[in-house]
Parts: C-alpha cells; structure tokens; sequence
C-alpha cells in the first residue's frame, strides 16, 4: 500500500527533524559554558570581569572630588592549610589614583604546596571598573612549610566608577592547585 | 496490512504473560505500564517523604543523621519527578492521545517500547544508589557544584546517569508523541478541534525536546568534572558554580511547565464533562499554553535571585516571571467560566478537577509572591518555597492525574470504581495536603529553612501539624491503590461513555477499551 509507505516515510522524516532538535538543544547546553564566560566578562556578571587580565597603569586624571573604600578579604577552601588574611583590611582611594597593597599568607602545612586565588568582586558592576596592575592572583604561588610571603596587589579604580558606589570588596579564595577530587 | 477487518485483530495472538508486557508495541499496554511503574515510584518517594516528616516531627534529632536526612529530601525530588509524574502523563499520553485523535498507536510503536523500558534501569539506579558506598545523593534535587562535584560517592554517578537515561527515554517518547499528534490524525481531527490535552502535550514534547538535551549536557560537564578532570564548575580550575545553576534552570524551568501543562490539559477535559457544557475559549486556551511554553525559556534566573546578578538582570527575571502569570490567569478564568452556569455535578474526578483549580491558583500567587524580587531574598530557600512548589506539583500536576485516573478507569478497566471510596480519596487527600503543606507558608514566612533536619523551637506546632498531614496524605494513597485495584477486578458494568456530558472520540468505543482501536480511521466532522 503506497499510502501507507508514505505515511510511514513522512513519520521517520519527522523523527529526523525532531532528533535535530534534540541534538541541536545538546550543542546548545555545551555552548552555554563558554557563553556564559563571554557573557561575564562583558558585563561583570558574578564580579567576574578582568580576573587575571592586567591593567596598563593608566595616565587618567585622578578624581579627587570623592573617595571610594576597598574592602580586603580573603579565605583559603577546604584542603588548603594556609592563613590568608589582608594586611589592609580596607584602603581608601581616589578613583583613578594607584594604589599598593598586600596580603599575608603562612604555609601551616608540613609540604610545600601550590596554591591559585581567585578573586571576586562585589558588587558585581564595579568588576568592570576595578584595575588591577599588579597581583597575586596573576600566577600560582608556593609556599615552603612554615613560610611566611607578603604578596603585593598593585590596583587603582576606574573614574567611571559610578558614582552611587562608595564601597567595593575585593575577595579572594585561596585554592590548593592540584587538588580535584577523583 | 491493517485496514478493513477490525475483527480480525482482536483474535489474532499477541504474547501472554509477561512477554505480554516486556514486548508490547501496544499503546494501551504499555500506557498502563507507565501508569503502574508511576504509580509505584508515587508511593516509594512518598514514603521517603515520610521520613523526612518523621524527623521534622519534633525540633531535634530523633530518627535520622543529618546526612541521611539530606539523602531523602534529595531522592524524594529526584523520584518524584522524573519517576512519578513525568512518566504518569506519558502513560496518559500513551493510553489517550491515539483514542483522542483517532489514530490506531503512536506513531513508532517499537521505540515506545524502549522508552518505557529505559526507564526502569533508571530507577533502579537512584533507589539502589542507597546501599552503595557513601550513601545516596544527597546535595538536592538540583545538584549545585561544588557538594556535586565533592560527594565522591557513586551514588552521585549513578543518578547523573539515571538522568541520562531518563532524558533519552523522555526525548524519543517525545519525538514519538510529536509525530502521532501532528501525522496520525483522523481526517477531519484538524489542530484546533484537537482536545485540549492532546495540545497541551504536543507543547510538552517540544518543551521535552528542548530543555532535556540542556541538562544532558549539564549532567555530562558535571560528570567530567568528577572524573576527568574538567574545571567547568570548580572555581579552583577557572570555572564557576553559578554557571550549573544557569544550565541547570534553562532546563528547570521548562521543566516545571512540563509538570503542569498536560495537567491543565487533563482538567480541560474534565471540567466541561461535568459542567456539561464546552470548554469556554478553547483556542484561547492554546495560545496561552503556547505563550507558558514560550515564557518558560526566559525565566529560569527568578530561581537564582541571590546569587548575585545586576539590578537589570534580576528586573527582568521578575517581570518576565510575573509575565506568566497572565497566560496562566487566562486558563484559570477559563475553567471557572466553564463552570459558571453549567449543569455540574459532582464526581470524583470532577471534585479532584475542582480543587485543582483551587488549590494550584494559590500555589501561582505564592509563586507570584516569589517573583517579587526583593520578597524572594527573604523566601529564598524556606519552607515558603517548600509550600509553593507543593502547591503547584502535587494539588497541581498529582491531583490532576488523580482525577484523570478516575475519569478514565471506566474506559480503561470497563468497570466503574467505587464512588464513595473515590469520594472518600479525595476528601481525605485534599484535607491532608492542606494539613501538611498549609503551616508550611508561615514556617517558611518565619524564616524555617528548607534541608535542614532540625529547627528552632517556635516553629514545633506547626511542623507537628505538617507532619499529621503528611501521614495521612500518604496513608489514604494506599485507599487509591485499592479503590483501583478493585475497579480492575470488577464492578458495575461501564458503558462506552459512562460520562453523559463527556465529549471526545475515546468515548466512541467500547469499555474497555479493545486491544486494537481505529484502525479504520473515523471522521470527524
């Protein structure tokens, strides 16, 4: 029966169709993870924007009109044995103006150990003003058992910060390099 | 092949026993076994529900460690969503849309098989993921990196890939439904005289289609970041916990619409048969199921408010959020206006139909109070929520199927179930549900936490309250069980429309309904 035949190629047509859907709806889900980054980094989301890029130190004009506070933090994740903790707990700045800073960290293990930061800013717009020159967080860094490091964060804030936030936190969490779970 | 001689078909052999079931082709048997395999997980996730109620009882510790106390709420979700209430409307799917549209099966009867079957690897993969090594899955039903990624245990392997499984199952079902609804059509059965529920299936499958591959690839990027190495979601390796999230509710969200679309299209049948009269504004009832379907791709971060997002984000994640709630309000003002003046009688399925509207509206305004954003900061992982999405999923999409259930048991068995039981079943149902999940609103108001085993003294009278609910909700499901069973064993006799204002071509054939139906098309005039 021809009808019949036809009716059954057009079903499997169909299927194919919606199989494409289907397939397309995977690549899609993948897509998102690099999408996301993209998304993130162009409009701050999740204070993710600039996290190791370096900033040229900048010849802008320094704005001398108000003053913006930084707070400092820091934490190390589970499975790090390290104190961290900022040496400036907060900084004052004029937006434009650079500034150095630093933080402590103490190996209180008993083996050398790589650790990574990774900062965070908050709230989440002012990633995109934030400039960092110089940081820590820029590379890996090992401590020997029991050492104790100063690690420098050379920074200034961007002019166009808008001018409603008077407060930025800049926050970083200590990762021990090499310590995925199996 | 299998035109003219209707007859013969019903003669001929097909395998006995359980051959009969493991493979069947046929949409009603394995429809029914949709059904049962649904019905079944129902009551194995209700019970670890009662265990959850059990340890909420009293504020302290009394039956469960913490961890396993977590493990239960986290396969309670797991189960009861993709065990109980995806697969009850694809056995609704199976048995009613071929009957619906006049089309002898669905359209490849052979992957319909394989989609049942793939189900059940995949659940025996989240209920045995209990007894292995680290216990079960115990990070919530959503499975937020870093706990995901952490749990070495493999009983998080097992449900990533009960997932899996599950998704492949839900996509060739849908594909398989996709292709009856829009090819196998009776002549004259155009779209827009299609019943309400084969529409809101049709939407379903597509969401299906769309969302389920979403978390496929969620699942596979958590999988690899476990095992292989991968940083998608380990902020140590560059990568970012919230972006889960993000892929996890694009399918979520879809997801829950999934749940409650084809329920708002087992009561679109249901109401007017009772009211006796027609559905009022059918095709506005379609556009608005369409419209949900649309919205729901564009909503997904309202579950994700206090993550951290910009002022213009979270805006419009909320007016979008709220933008659904016209769509919605569209069908419930409908329903109420089918109602409005029509000859209503009261039966089972009407009452369950009934209390649906009812009770899933209020569910949709504390969702609403949940879209405001400023509101959810406060709400945000209480028991408010817990309230919410019980009120929408279970007095929502498991009531409805309840109803259905009865609506059609007459059509499937060819008996008529006991009225009073069912009477009985619903009042007890409906009074235990509002027990149980009522106080949650102030609880949640109050500042409860949700996941958390213990909580503090003030909140003891009501969770005492919740907690008797719970037990006689889960309790009066065993009268279901029974009030079923004994309409399969018998009663009395069911005509082939046992329902004098039901309209639709299922009614046109016999209770119950013959092994081989349609397969002489009827027209539709």
């Amino acid at each position: 029966m021809g009808d019949l035949e036809q009716k059954k190629a057009n079903n499997k047509q169909l299927a194919v169709r919606l199989l494409i859907v289907a397939v397309a709806g995977l690549a899609f889900g993948f897509a998102l993870a690099p999408l996301y980054n993209i998304l993130c980094e162009a409009i701050g989301l999740n204070g993710k924007a600039d996290i190791t890029a370096t900033a040229a130190a900048s010849n802008t004009v320094i704005d001398q009109s108000r003053k913006v506070t930084v707070l400092f933090t820091g934490e190390t994740m589970p499975g790090l044995d390290w104190g961290f903790s900022a040496n400036e707990p907060n900084v004052e700045v004029y937006p434009g103006e650079i500034k150095l800073t630093s933080y402590k960290a103490i190996n209180r293990g008993k083996q050398a150990v790589v650790g990574s930061a990774v900062p965070s800013i908050s709230p989440e717009v002012a990633s995109l003003y934030f400039k960092k020159i110089e940081c820590f967080c820029f590379n890996q860094q090992t401590l020997q058992p029991g050492e104790i490091k100063d690690m420098p964060i050379r920074f200034f804030v961007s002019p166009d910060l808008p001018k409603d936030i008077k407060t930025v936190t800049l926050s970083y969490s200590f990762y021990k390099v090499d310590n995925k779970p199996k | 092949m299998s035109t003219n001689t209707a007859t013969h078909h019903d003669d001929h052999g097909h395998p006995t026993g359980i051959m009969r079931w493991v493979a069947s082709t046929n949409h009603k048997d394995i429809g029914t076994l949709y059904l049962w395999f649904s019905f079944f997980m129902f009551l194995f996730a209700g019970a670890l529900a009662l265990g959850i109620r059990a340890e909420l009882f009293q504020p302290g510790l009394q039956f469960l460690e913490p961890e396993n106390f977590n493990r239960l709420t986290t396969l309670h979700g797991l189960i009861m969503i993709f065990g109980a209430i995806m697969p009850a409307f694809v056995g609704f799917a199976n048995w009613m849309i071929p009957l619906m549209i006049g089309a002898s099966d669905l359209a490849f009867p052979r992957l319909n098989n394989m989609s049942f079957w793939l189900m059940i690897p995949a659940a025996l993969l989240l209920m045995t993921s209990i007894f292995v090594p680290g216990g079960a899955i115990a990070g919530g039903w959503t499975m937020y990196p870093p706990l995901s990624v952490q749990n070495p245990s493999m009983s998080v392997d097992m449900s990533i890939l009960a997932l899996h499984i599950l998704g492949v199952s839900s996509i060739v079902g849908s594909i398989n439904i996709i292709t009856t609804i829009l090819n196998m059509r009776a002549p004259g059965m155009t779209m827009m005289k299609m019943p309400l529920f084969v529409w809101t299936w049709l939407i379903t499958a597509f969401l299906l289609i769309a969302s389920m591959p979403v978390l496929a690839g969620a699942l596979t990027m958590l999988l690899t970041d476990r095992h292989f190495g991968t940083s998608f979601f380990d902020a140590a390796g560059g990568g970012d916990p919230v972006l889960w999230q993000h892929v996890f509710w694009f399918f979520g969200h879809p997801e829950v619409y999934i749940m409650i679309l084809p329920a708002f299209g087992l009561i679109s049948t249901i109401i007017p048969t009772f009211a006796r009269k027609p559905l009022f504004g059918y095709a506005s009832m379609v556009y608005a199921t369409a419209a949900i379907a649309l919205l729901s791709f564009v909503v997904w971060a309202h579950h994700m408010f206090t993550t951290g997002m910009p002022v213009a984000g979270q805006l419009f994640f909320m007016y979008s959020t709220m933008l659904i709630s016209i769509p919605t309000g569209v069908k419930v003002f409908n329903w109420v206006a089918t109602m409005w003046r029509g000859s209503m009688t009261f039966e089972t399925p009407m009452l369950f139909s009934i209390a649906v509207v009812f009770l899933f509206t209020i569910g949709g305004f504390s969702g609403l109070v949940c879209a405001i954003l400023p509101v959810d900061i406060q709400v945000q992982d209480t028991y408010y929520v817990v309230a919410h999405f019980h009120y929408v999923l279970f007095s929502g999409a498991a009531m409805s199927i309840m109803g259905a259930v009865y609506y059609w048991l007459p059509k499937w068995t060819g008996f008529m179930y006991d009225e009073t039981l069912g009477k009985w079943h619903f009042w007890v149902t409906t009074i235990a549900f509002n027990v149980t999940f009522f106080p949650m609103h102030f609880t949640g108001l109050a500042g409860m936490p949700r996941r958390v085993p213990d909580y503090a003294l003030q909140f003891a009278e009501f969770n005492m309250i919740s907690s008797f609910g719970a037990f006689a909700l889960g309790i009066s499901q065993l009268l279901f069980l029974y009030i079923v069973v004994k309409c399969i064993k018998g009663g009395t006799k069911a005509d082939a429309k046992p329902w004098d204002g039901a309209e639709g071509l299922e009614w046109t054939v016999p209770s119950p309904a013959p092994f081989h139906t349609f397969e002489v098309p009827p027209t539709v005039k």
